[in-house]
C-alpha cells in the first residue's frame, strides 16, 4: 500500500472504549503499554552505552541523569515495565506453544500474577541493587 | 491473470491476511525466546556495570563475554522492538502518510540505535585491549 492516499475508515484496535475492564483485558493492554515503555527505556540504555564509549565526561552527564531522583523514578518504572512484559511475554509463548492457560479462571489468575510479579520483582531487584552494591 | 490456476484460497493459505502476518508473528516469538534468556542477564549486567562509575562500567563491558552477550541482547531487543512498534503504529495511526512515515522512522531508529550501541560496545571492548 506504499504511496496510497487511502485511509482505513474502520475503528482502530484494541478499541479501549468498548472493553469492559477485567484482569485479562488489563494484562493484554498493559503488555502493549509496557512494550512501548520498554522502547522508551531502550533509548535511555542506548544513551548510557554510547556515553560509555564517548568518554568519562559524557558518561558523567548520563550518570548524573540516572542518579537524579527523576531518573531513578523513570528507571524504576522501566524495570517494572520490563519485568511485566517479560512475565506476560512468557505467557504468550506458553499460549502459542503448549497452548495452556486459556480457561477463564486460569487466565485471570495468571494476569494478576504477572502484574504482581512486575511490581514485586522490581522492588526486590531495586532493593538488592541499592543495598548490596 | 489467466495463467494463475490456483483458487484464491490456495494462494492465500499459510500467508496470513497481508501475506506477511505469519512471518511477523514467528519473528516476534523467536526474538522473544532469545530475550527470555538475555533480559534477566541484562538486568543483572546493567546493575553490576553501573555501580563502579565510568572506570567500573568500562572494565565490566571490556570483558569478552559481557560484550558478546550485550551485543546479542541489543540485537534481539531492537529487532523485537521494531516488530512490536510496527504493529502499534499499524493499529492506531489511521492516516496513510503519517502511518508510513512513522513505520520508516521506527525502522531507522531501531537499526540506527543498534548500530550505534553495538559499535559503542565494540569500541569499549577493543580499546581495553583484552
Amino acid at each position: 500500500m506504499s504511496g496510497s492516499e487511502w485511509t482505513d475508515p474502520r475503528p482502530m484496535s484494541p478499541h479501549l472504549q468498548v472493553w469492559k475492564w477485567h484482569w485479562t483485558m488489563a494484562s493484554s493492554i498493559f503488555h502493549r503499554v509496557s512494550g512501548v515503555g520498554n522502547y522508551l527505556g531502550a533509548l535511555l540504555v542506548s544513551a548510557w552505552l554510547i556515553a560509555l564509549a564517548s568518554g568519562a565526561e559524557a558518561y558523567g552527564t548520563v550518570e548524573a541523569v540516572m542518579l537524579h531522583p527523576v531518573g531513578q523514578i523513570l528507571l524504576f518504572f522501566w524495570l517494572v515495565s520490563v519485568l511485566f512484559h517479560l512475565a506476560n511475554g512468557l505467557r504468550h509463548l506458553i499460549w502459542d506453544g503448549p497452548k495452556a492457560g486459556f480457561d477463564p479462571k486460569a487466565a485471570s489468575m495468571w494476569s494478576i500474577v504477572n502484574f504482581a510479579f512486575g511490581i514485586v520483582a522490581a522492588a526486590i531487584i531495586w532493593s538488592l541493587a541499592t543495598n548490596l552494591f | 491473470m489467466s495463467t494463475n490456476f490456483k483458487t484464491p484460497t490456495a494462494s492465500a493459505r499459510g500467508l496470513g491476511s497481508a501475506k506477511s502476518g505469519t512471518g511477523h508473528h514467528i519473528k516476534q516469538r523467536v526474538s522473544a525466546i532469545a530475550l527470555l534468556f538475555l533480559i534477566p542477564w541484562f538486568l543483572y549486567a546493567v546493575i553490576a556495570a553501573s555501580r563502579g562509575g565510568y572506570d567500573g562500567a568500562t572494565a565490566w563491558l571490556a570483558q569478552p563475554w559481557n560484550a558478546i552477550l550485550m551485543i546479542l541482547t541489543l540485537g534481539a531487543a531492537f529487532y523485537h522492538m521494531r516488530l512490536g512498534m510496527q504493529v502499534v503504529i499499524e493499529d492506531y495511526i489511521q492516516k496513510a502518510g503519517m502511518k508510513q512515515g512513522l513505520l520508516i522512522l521506527n525502522t531507522f531508529a531501531c537499526v540506527g540505535l543498534f548500530t550505534a550501541t553495538a559499535l559503542s560496545v565494540l569500541k569499549v571492548w577493543i580499546s581495553a585491549g583484552l
